[in-house]
């Protein structure tokens, strides 16, 4: 996939992240708008995987460690062929294959059940252990949140992929920079993210703008390095593409209404 | 009786697993020479991975493991694996049925000196809340061995609740069949459903009380989830009274679990003997299984008083 297409694919899982939240009038499009270009580049251009065979043993491994970020990885994974579009319809409704967070249990493509903040990204490191464990040469990324990084667990599980020098691991903050109730500095300040990244072992990739896709394709084609865990710390927007959500802390977790929806999808013709 | 604590039970049963599954590892948080996952460190050092003090961690990393295909048995103390990453357990385990065995030691007040911030005795309510969570607690050295075995064998999450305590070895060696009950000793006057460390104190109980003209029957629920109902309703009948006895909390474990196997089917006099709404304290561990009324003359006197 050359670097339109996946401006196009982009542009399409942010009008399923719309859709999604419309239909079913809950969930989380802020966070989920932030983090499109690193879901999509990651699975587009990094990792084996194959919808059509979506439990293949020696495929990748994604974790959604945001697990609220839930409409943004069905976009994908739908965009990618893992189930039909037609599932969206299911967003949040009783017995449908999308839960309001994901769940690996009934999801095809959803590699862990993730949702409770700060658990995923040590579910990635059992992962990227166990392959290596295995010798499998399985590589496993993780998106968490910047508000996550509150979770004490983060740090622990930051601690044990320095200490089992997992370089088959990579974890991908998503800095929007809000959090549900206001911003980051407001609620609980995460200071200097990079050096604290650095700190703990990581190889450390800052990237100033985490919704373009030249320079999140860029982080990724980074080579990694032998033995160390590798970070990406992309700041981006949230509610990126929509422009009354952008930056706006209210658009957490709060569905579009209809009229919103019609803007919002105006705004997002390819 | 020789003795024996069901956690050195664990290490030796589970460095034997490792030698004929490969896919078995262990998991510690900075406790492998209590909780005796040292023993199969020993035996594979390449298979024992090392959280830190970082329980929570150690259960999500558990759970990643169990989804590329290894069975980790994850083990601390009861009051951290099951208290403090309770919902970790719940979340990151349970909720997607992940294949891992939590075998948590030092569970109850025999403990001992350590002290009630060590001695968890809500860990069977906990974990049995917890949907699809199997739940055991073996009596002896020799059924930990078979619960070792048994919980590799099945698919999915399992809660093994162990000992710090060396306690005695039955020398008859019982079958081992998760969620059903053994029937130790028949009686007809009351019926004694114990687990873990106070079966042996049950059955020594049981005798104290055949020497006072009562009939206890002793039956040892090594699961408590699922629960043996059908053993549970069959003696509940039969005797007419049933006492509960467990080295817990008396809200939310075996003793709820029997009562409400029972609730609506069967009308019966009903006895909880287990820890009464307290936390634990320190002391040598029979002093403090005393002070808590879970020895063998300090059941059989509820008993008696109960049937009377």
């Amino acid at each position: 996939m050359n670097t339109a297409q996946l401006q196009s694919f982009c542009t399409a899982v942010r009008r399923d992240i719309i859709n999604m939240t419309a239909n079913a009038g809950s969930g989380h499009p802020g966070g989920s708008l932030s983090a499109v270009e690193l879901v999509s580049a990651i699975f587009c251009t990094q990792m084996r995987v194959d919808p059509k065979n979506p439990r293949d043993p020696d495929r990748d491994r994604f974790v959604l460690s945001k697990g609220h970020a839930a409409p943004c990885y069905y976009g994908v994974l739908a965009e990618l062929g893992f189930f039909d579009r037609a599932e969206f319809e299911t967003f949040r409704q009783l017995h449908g294959i999308l839960q309001g967070h994901p769940d690996m249990k009934k999801t095809p493509g959803v590699d862990a059940s993730t949702g409770s903040l700060g658990q995923g990204v040590s579910i990635a490191v059992g992962m990227a252990l166990a392959a290596k464990h295995m010798g499998k040469d399985t590589k496993v990324f993780t998106v968490l949140g910047d508000g996550e990084c509150q979770e004490g667990q983060v740090w622990e599980a930051f601690m044990a992929a320095n200490h089992y020098k997992l370089d088959n691991l990579t974890v991908v903050v998503d800095n929007n920079g809000l959090q549900i109730d206001g911003s980051n500095d407001e609620v609980m300040g995460l200071g200097d993210m990079a050096a604290k990244l650095r700190a703990f072992g990581f190889q450390t990739i800052e990237v100033s703008d985490g919704n373009d896709l030249e320079q999140v394709l860029s982080a990724l084609g980074t080579p990694g390095q032998p033995g160390r865990p590798r970070a990406i710390l992309a700041h981006t927007c949230k509610g990126r593409g929509v422009s009354f959500m952008e930056g706006q802390v209210g658009w957490h977790g709060k569905a579009p209404s209809e009229d919103q929806r019609r803007q919002a999808l105006q705004e997002l013709e390819g | 009786m020789s003795e024996k604590a069901t956690r050195a039970a664990y290490g030796e049963a589970l460095a034997e697993l490792g030698a004929v599954n490969d896919r078995v590892v262990a998991l510690d948080a900075d406790l492998a020479h209590a909780t005796m996952t040292v023993t199969f460190k020993n035996a594979f050092p390449d298979r024992h991975f090392n959280a830190g003090i970082a329980e929570a961690n150690m259960t999500g990393m558990a759970a990643g493991m169990a989804a590329m295909g290894l069975v980790p048995f994850c083990s601390t103390f009861a009051m951290f694996g099951a208290g403090r990453a309770y919902e970790q357990v719940r979340n990151s385990i349970a909720y997607p049925r992940l294949n891992v065995k939590l075998a948590m030691t030092h569970a109850g007040v025999s403990v001992g000196e350590d002290g009630g911030s060590h001695q968890c005795v809500e860990d069977l309510a906990l974990m049995r809340a917890i949907p699809g969570m199997t739940v055991i607690c073996p009596a002896d050295a020799n059924e930990t061995r078979r619960a070792v075995f048994a919980a590799a064998e099945m698919e999915g999450p399992v809660y093994l609740r162990l000992a710090r305590l060396a306690s005695p070895v039955f020398e008859e060696e019982q079958p081992f069949e998760i969620g059903k009950a053994n029937v130790l000793r028949e009686g007809t006057d009351v019926a004694v459903f114990a687990t873990g460390l106070m079966v042996s104190e049950s059955l020594a109980a049981a005798q104290l009380l055949e020497e006072q003209g009562v009939s206890a029957a002793v039956i040892n629920v090594h699961t408590i989830k699922p629960l043996d109902e059908a053993c549970v309703t069959e003696y509940a009948k039969k005797c007419g009274r049933v006492v509960t006895v467990e080295e817990h909390s008396v809200i939310g474990g075996l003793g709820d679990a029997v009562a409400e196997a029972l609730m609506g089917k069967v009308a019966c006099g009903f006895q909880k003997i287990g820890v009464q709404d307290r936390f634990g304290q320190s002391g040598k561990a029979k002093e403090v299984l005393k002070e808590y009324g879970l020895t063998a003359p300090q059941i059989a006197e509820s008993i008696r008083a109960f049937v009377k």
